[in-house]
Order: C-alpha cells, then sequence, then structure tokens
C-alpha cells in the first residue's frame, strides 16, 4: 500500500469521492484512464472491497492493469477493456458507487444502474462542461435517480509569505518638542533603520485553476 | 451471477431497519440523528412521531408522519405530481404580485391539516385556489409546487449514517460544535492523511467526535485509532450516531493529553501503583497489590471501612447490609479504575513506539502546541494534516515547522464549493454559497537531521523584498 501513496490524486474532487468509501466497499469506475483514481479508490477500500474499472483504449487497460499488479493490488482490482457505454461495466447488482470520468457519462447512467446493488448505492460523474451535466442529469433523473446534487470544488493554496510594509514618514511630529536625534536621520530613501512593519501572511498565487469539471451526485435507490 | 445470489440472503438485513439502530432523518437539506427506541417521541423539523413503525423497513424508506405521530410509507404514487397544470403563461408582464392571488387563508390550511389532508392534497388545493397559477410560466409553476412543497409535504427519510451524512448534519445543524468543518474539507483530511484500513492513526479533535467516526469508519474496523484528548475524558458523541458495529470499538483507543509528557519523557507508570489521575477515587481504594480480582470478604481495606464507619451497635445484620452495600461500590470502583488504567497502559504501548501512521488534528485549541506535542508520535515519512477554522494559527504552524525542520510538503490550503441548479433552460449557480469551509495543514514527517542547521526557511520563501515595494510577487 505505500507505494499507492505517491498516486495521491491532488485534486479535491478525487479527495472528495474516494472520501465515500470505506472496505468493503465494492466500486465501479470508467474510464480508468491514467489510473490515478483508480489507485486513490484502492486506498480507501483496501483490503476487503473491490474495485472494476473499465477502459475503452487497449493500451492504456493494459498499461494500468500492468501497474495494479507491480504495486500488489491486483488481486482488489479488476480492469476490462470495453466500451462502457455499450457494454456497461462487466458486472450487475455489485457496486456501492459508481464513478463516472468519460466524455458521454448519461450513456452510461443505464449501465451504472445495472452494474449497482438493488438495495442502492451512490453516482458521481464528473464532467468539464455543463451541457454534459445537463445531459447527464436528466439520464439520472429519467433512470429514477434520487438526490441529484451538481456543484463545483476548487482547491485554493495559500503560499506563506513574510512581508515587511514600510511605515510613512509624514516628517516630524510637531507637538514632539523633545528627542529630535531619533528623527534627525530620516534619508528620504528607506534604509534598514526605517521602521517597518514586518509580518506573516499569505497570498494566493497569480494564478489558479478556475475549474477542472463538475461533479455530480446521485443516490440510486432500491429497485 | 453467483455474486448476486450470494447477495442476496443475508444483505438485506444489513439494510434494514432495527430497533436501536443509530439512524439519520431527512427531509430535503434538513438531518438530524436518533435512535430507534421503542415508543420513543422523536421531534423533527416541528413535528413530533414515533419511529416505531420504522423497524423492518429498508434503509432509505420514505415515511409519512400521519395524525397520532406514527410513520407511514410513502406510496410511491403519491409522489407524482398530479399538478400536471397544462395551462401555463409565458411570462410574467401581466402578474400582479400584489400578495392577493391566494384565496386560502392560514386557517384554511390549519383545517386541511386537522381533517388529515396529505401534503400533495393541501398543494392542490392551493394551486387550484390561486388566481396566479395558470398564468405563471411553466418554470415558474414548477418553482411554485417546489417551494409548496418543501413547507408542506410532511414526509421523513430514514438513512443510514455515514460520514457524509452526518457530516452534513452538523455542518446544518450545530457547526459551531465541528469547528465549522465543511464535509469537503473533512473529505480531504481523510485523504491528506492517508487513512486506511490497518494504519495506525491518532486524532485530536474537538469536533464532537465527528472526525474521530469518519477515521474510523475509513478503517473499516481494521488498524487502530488512538484519540488524544484534552481535560477529563474523550468527547466522542457524534462517533456513537455511525452506529459502527461492536468490533469496531476494539480498534479505538483514547489517552490524556496530561499525560503525553510524561509518557514522552517515560516516566508514565502505567502499572497498578500509579494512581496520579484518579486521586479521588482511589482514596477508598487503598490497593498497592496489582491484583485486581480481589473479590473475597474480609480483605484489610473492607476491615478498615468497617471500623472507620463508627458504627460500633452489635446489631450484626445491619453492618452486614451496610458492609455488603461499600463492598460492592468500593469492588465497582476498584473494576472501573483497573479497566481505566488497563486501557490507558493499552493506548501508551501504541503511542510509545512513536510509530503512527497519520495524524489528525480538528480543534478549537491552538494548532501549534498540539502539533509540536503530537508530531512526535509520527513515524517520519507519514502525513498529518491539521484543521483549524481560522488561518492565523497555520500560518503560525507553518512557520515554525520551518524552523524547526522535520517536515516536507508543507501545504496550507482550503476549498472553494458551489452548488449548481439543473435544469433544463435553468441551469445556474445556487444564489447562495458557502462562505468557507475551514483551512487546512498539511505535510508529511521526516527523519530530523539535526547536524545541518535548518536552512529550509529559505527553501520555498523567497526572501522578503527591500522596503521600496511591497510583496507582489510568490
Amino acid at each position: 500500500m505505500e507505494k499507492l501513496f505517491q498516486y495521491v490524486y491532488n485534486l479535491p474532487q478525487d479527495q472528495f469521492n474516494s472520501a465515500r468509501l470505506h472496505p468493503p466497499c465494492a466500486v465501479c469506475v470508467a474510464g480508468t484512464g491514467s489510473g490515478s483514481l483508480s489507485h486513490a479508490i484502492l486506498r480507501t477500500i483496501a483490503p476487503t472491497g473491490h474495485l472494476h474499472t473499465v477502459e475503452f483504449h487497449q493500451q492504456r487497460a493494459e498499461k494500468v492493469a500492468e501497474e495494479f499488479k507491480e504495486h500488489r493490488v491486483g488481486h482488489l482490482v479488476t480492469v476490462r477493456n470495453q466500451d462502457v457505454c455499450k457494454d456497461g461495466f462487466g458486472v450487475t447488482g455489485v457496486a456501492d458507487a459508481v464513478f463516472l470520468d468519460i466524455p458521454s457519462p448519461w450513456e452510461a447512467v443505464g449501465h451504472a444502474k445495472a452494474a449497482m446493488k438493488k438495495h442502492g448505492g451512490r453516482l458521481c460523474s464528473f464532467s468539464p462542461c455543463i451541457e454534459q451535466v445537463q445531459r447527464t442529469c436528466e439520464a439520472l433523473t429519467h433512470q429514477g435517480f434520487e438526490a441529484i446534487s451538481t456543484m463545483e470544488v476548487l482547491l485554493r493554496v495559500h503560499d506563506v509569505r513574510t512581508v515587511s510594509l514600510p511605515l510613512p514618514d509624514f516628517g516630524p511630529d510637531a507637538s514632539a518638542q523633545t528627542e529630535p536625534d531619533a528623527r534627525e536621520e530620516t534619508p528620504p530613501t528607506s534604509t534598514p533603520n526605517h521602521p517597518s512593519i514586518t509580518l506573516k501572511t499569505t497570498t494566493p498565487p497569480r494564478e489558479m485553476p478556475g475549474h477542472t469539471g463538475y461533479l455530480t451526485f446521485a443516490t440510486k435507490p432500491r429497485t | 451471477m453467483c455474486f448476486i445470489m450470494a447477495d442476496c440472503g443475508d444483505d438485506d438485513s444489513q439494510y434494514r431497519i432495527k430497533e436501536g439502530d443509530c439512524i439519520v432523518m431527512k427531509r430535503g437539506d434538513i438531518f438530524k440523528a436518533a435512535q430507534i427506541q421503542p415508543k420513543k417521541k422523536v421531534v423533527f423539523e416541528k413535528q413530533w412521531f414515533f419511529l416505531d413503525n420504522a423497524v423492518g423497513h429498508l434503509y432509505g424508506t420514505v415515511f409519512e408522519t400521519v395524525s397520532g405521530g406514527t410513520l407511514q410509507p410513502q406510496k410511491p404514487k403519491d409522489t407524482e405530481s398530479s399538478c400536471d397544470a397544462k395551462e401555463a403563461g409565458t411570462d410574467n408582464r401581466n402578474i400582479v404580485d400584489d400578495g392577493k392571488s391566494q384565496k386560502l387563508t392560514r386557517d384554511h390550511i390549519e383545517m386541511f391539516k386537522k381533517q388529515g389532508l396529505k401534503g400533495q392534497q393541501i398543494i392542490q388545493e392551493l394551486i387550484e385556489n390561486s388566481s396566479t397559477f395558470r398564468d405563471k410560466t411553466e418554470y415558474a409553476q414548477d418553482k411554485y409546487i417546489k417551494k409548496k412543497k418543501k413547507k408542506y409535504e410532511n414526509t421523513v427519510t430514514i438513512l443510514k449514517p455515514s460520514c457524509r451524512i452526518l457530516a452534513m448534519m452538523y455542518h446544518g445543524r450545530e457547526p459551531g460544535k465541528i469547528c465549522h468543518l465543511r464535509y469537503e474539507t473533512l473529505a480531504q483530511m481523510l485523504t491528506l492523511a492517508n487513512v486506511h484500513a490497518g494504519s495506525k492513526v491518532l486524532v485530536f479533535e474537538t469536533c464532537a467526535g465527528l472526525v474521530l467516526g469518519a477515521v474510523m469508519e475509513r478503517m473499516g474496523g481494521y488498524g487502530s485509532v488512538i484519540q488524544m484528548y484534552p481535560g477529563g475524558g474523550p468527547v466522542r458523541a457524534g462517533v456513537e450516531s455511525f452506529g459502527f458495529p461492536a468490533h469496531f470499538h476494539d480498534t479505538l483507543h483514547e489517552f490524556p493529553i496530561c499525560h503525553v509528557n510524561a509518557l514522552l519523557s517515560g516516566t508514565l507508570h502505567t502499572t497498578g501503583r500509579d494512581s496520579s489521575a484518579d486521586e479521588k477515587q482511589s482514596s477508598m481504594v487503598e490497593e498497592e497489590k496489582s491484583q485486581p480480582d480481589a473479590t473475597q470478604q474480609g480483605s484489610p481495606e473492607e476491615q478498615s471501612m468497617e471500623t472507620s464507619a463508627g458504627d460500633d451497635t452489635g446489631q450484626d445484620q445491619e453492618k452486614t447490609q451496610e458492609e455488603k452495600r461499600k463492598e460492592a461500590k468500593a469492588q465497582e470502583k476498584k473494576v472501573k479504575l483497573e479497566e481505566k488504567r488497563k486501557k490507558l497502559a493499552a493506548a501508551a504501548a501504541l503511542l510509545e513506539g512513536r510509530n503512527a501512521d497519520g495524524l489528525v488534528i480538528a480543534s478549537r485549541f491552538h494548532p501549534w502546541p498540539v502539533l509540536m506535542g503530537l508530531l512526535k508520535f509520527l513515524s517520519p515519512s507519514r502525513p498529518f494534516v491539521v484543521y483549524s477554522q481560522y488561518k492565523e494559527p497555520l500560518i503560525e504552524c507553518y512557520t515554525k515547522l520551518k524552523e524547526q525542520g522535520g517536515t516536507v510538503n508543507l501545504r496550507l490550503t482550503d476549498t472553494w464549493l458551489r452548488h449548481y441548479q439543473v435544469l433544463p433552460n435553468r441551469t445556474h449557480p445556487l444564489l447562495l454559497m458557502s462562505g468557507g469551509g475551514g483551512y487546512l495543514l498539511s505535510g508529511t514527517s521526516v527523519v530530523m537531521d539535526r547536524s545541518k542547521p535548518t536552512c529550509s526557511q529559505q527553501a520555498e520563501e523567497p526572501a522578503p523584498k527591500r522596503l521600496k515595494l511591497t510583496d507582489t510577487e510568490g
């Protein structure tokens, strides 16, 4: 399991997703892609859960299957090289949760429903475009899913900085007649002796990710 | 196919509501935890009812509250909106909002309720008595119906508790109790701390046990969780709400932080001799031997109590009763003390190795001293995560950690969360969104290299620029 740590999937949505899982959940994921999400999920459902993942790109599917073996988690995961929209996940009635990270998730909703336990489960779909989200929500409603909810999650990093803010010089204080020596040598340009306030604060990065995708969650009721 | 057959039998029972179960009641976005106890009234959203009728039904069932306070499963056809008002307007140019379009009064509605009309029927009445309903656009009609449903439908869904549901409940009802920790921040913490089955996780929290429960849920009963607690005893009411199976509690330990320094310096005695934590109780039980099960009568302590009772009358029977009562009490206390001692010893044993796999901190205490004290128990190359409602304490932690070394990959983050309404031609973000969900500082412990001077401060943070400009560039 330690090797999996390198696959910490830092996108908040994947943390968000995998947070709902725990042993002994059974999970279906499409498409596998690089396998980052799959690895994150495996960490949370081991040792008694199982992951079924579908990838329609043959080479990617083979590569990721190899990686699972290398990381000694092959027994926890089944990789299928097929098109989830046409052929589904290859299992029925077993999943507690389904994740869809594909271009046309609305085409896979029906298959997701079939793969999920009849007692119910949670579905999550990730799509960059709002039109995809709309079609997916429609399909979910049509298939009888409940508690359909769409949201966006963005991670903001704060850079800790030490900042020095100079204090302005308004000239000698007219009311303070005494102690002239302190004020005498105040050059117009700042020197290290010129008063300033140093503080620790954070600054946001100049640019930050503003959008990755919309997350749509739904619950499959008992069927 | 055999997969499904194997699931059918016993899985069903795990999805059915049983007496004694910890459940969560839901209506819309409102949640409330409760326990199924016979003939016990619960209040939820200004309604009183009994949960007895829920027993035997599946989790996720929607119930209607009928008069008398009983629950009835809602029939599917009731949920179908029979308000297929075919008639709708195109826009609101002619609709005057004078507050007089609804002919029914408050009294009428109360009467309907008394007559036992269901929510759906009341809504139908409202629609029929609204002079403007037919002129509204289809979308406005939808919105109107949704609003009325929220107000008049008296349904309750019974859910099985989970981290997600309980976190939403606490955040909605009593955010102060959980330091305003938002659900997805909690989710991040679990991932950042790499909480997984089989690990040894230290948790210091003042979130009513929600964070502790979330960690335990994720570990699935494997591994161990040690709750470091301030004060007299661990607070974990939230853990009860999860309704974990009994064996999960075997993985849960607790350790009072007032003994941390003693443990670190090796001066904590967890054998029978040291009863420093319970001086008040130990005054009654002056047991020097570490024998926990001295149940026989006539033990020295009992004799000393006899004499100190000051009862010198010859009434043997009275004495025996009094003796027995006192003895039983003392015995009880002894057993409890011993249990406590054993638990402390077990927790200390887990901590002594200083090889925890993860550290999670989420409290109202200033995080720096907590972190500084508990990081010592973490193995090198292991994650830690600290939650704070405020940013500044975490800035301090970040700065001090950089100075003292021993950690890498420090990151201070928070998340931005926005919900959307997704409807045909009406998709947009919701009008209100959460203002914030707290901040997280995460990092990884490393072996402390004491030979090198700590020059790591310069590594990531650029030196403060000279004073002519304020710092602009990262």
